[in-house]
């Protein structure tokens, strides 16, 4: 079991999702908002996306990966591939994480990538 | 909330789920290795179990599992959370838009469980907030119905890979299949120009930031991503290929 400084500190933690996820409309006063920020946002839920993922396929042990022979690389190119070929259609995000597995799982643990 | 009839009974809601639906293989594996990783580490099942519970946020818990494990003050703890969420803030400041409309606790509430893929399907699906009652409730049940999913296929990953730690390698990488969810939405995102000047600007400064602590460098990408593309507009006048 867990005592009651630990489950303090994972309260205290829950405390910092809500914070951060709430921050802008945690209280109900007015919030100035000039017309180029409210622009500038449709561009960031891409962009969050993007700074996520990329590191993810193209950076390993804090370096950018000097190798074509990456199991994250390939398995990425095909899932973006397959979603190509399917124009979005459908389940295309399901089997871009199908296919994407498909290359990626038997590279990386066959063969070490 | 879920418990509301006006939210669960909404077709919104069943729509909310549907689109989540489509990525849950990547959020189920990688609520899994967040399990996994957990325990591995060293923090115990019930320390472990009780966090994914109450955290609930697969970045911040990963960043703060081997502080906790070697008894780390507890404000240096915190901190590192709230950095590591830092991305949330800037979704929190879009999401300001369609949420004024509801009380306080209800806010609070469903903001807790808004994570990266429920906020970035919830503003492609509503390009604009509702002004209206009707299309407000709309969005809320699309909202409850959205993280509903992800949040109880999480959970129940997590706890599993929990239970599990012993048998599921880290080596495998199952944790591929979240990045790859997260992969087959940015497509969908790409579909204007600017869009993808935004994605590439992003995933290069990601990179090259790579080397700031506490995932700092999402915070720089986005920041880079979104001036650059209001420059691109600025200059070129591209406003109305934007969207």
């Amino acid at each position: 079991m867990i005592d009651v400084f630990q489950l303090l500190t994972l309260l205290g933690l829950a405390a910092m999702t809500v914070l951060a996820r709430c921050f802008f409309f945690i209280l109900n006063r007015e919030l100035p908002f000039p017309a180029w920020a409210q622009r500038g946002l449709q561009y960031a839920p891409i962009a969050a996306l993007a700074a996520v993922v990329v590191p993810e396929v193209l950076v390993t042990h804090g370096q950018l990966i000097s190798t074509w022979l990456d199991a994250r690389l390939l398995g990425a190119a095909v899932g973006v591939a397959y979603y190509a070929y399917r124009r979005g259609q459908g389940q295309a995000v399901l089997g871009t994480i199908v296919v994407g597995m498909a290359v990626y799982l038997p590279l990386h643990i066959g063969l070490g990538w | 909330m879920f418990l509301d009839p006006a939210n669960f009974r909404h077709p919104a809601f069943r729509t909310g789920m549907a689109d989540a639906f489509k990525v849950a293989p990547g959020i189920w594996a990688w609520g899994l290795m967040t399990g996994v990783s957990m325990v591995q580490a060293g923090l115990g099942p019930a320390m472990s179990t009780w966090m994914t519970l109450l955290v609930y946020g697969g970045s911040a818990q990963l960043a703060v599992t081997p502080l906790m494990a070697v008894g780390t003050p507890v404000w240096v703890v915190l901190a590192t959370a709230f950095c590591v969420n830092l991305r949330f803030a800037v979704f929190s400041l879009h999401l300001r838009g369609y949420l004024m409309a509801w009380p306080r606790w209800q806010r609070l509430t469903i903001g807790y469980l808004i994570a990266d893929l429920n906020y970035v399907q919830f503003v492609q699906n509503h390009p604009a907030p509702a002004t209206e009652a009707a299309g407000q409730r709309a969005e809320m049940a699309y909202l409850c119905g959205n993280c509903f999913l992800t949040w109880a296929g999480w959970q129940i990953a997590s706890i599993l890979g929990i239970v599990l730690a012993s048998q599921v390698p880290l080596e495998w990488g199952l944790g591929f299949a979240g990045v790859l969810a997260l992969i087959g939405i940015l497509c969908s995102l790409a579909s204007s120009r600017m869009r993808t000047v935004s994605l590439v600007v992003s995933g290069a400064a990601a990179v090259a930031a790579y080397a700031l602590p506490l995932r700092l460098n999402i915070l720089v990408a986005i920041a880079a991503a979104v001036a650059m593309c209001l420059i691109i507009e600025k200059t070129a006048g591209v406003n109305k290929a934007a969207t």
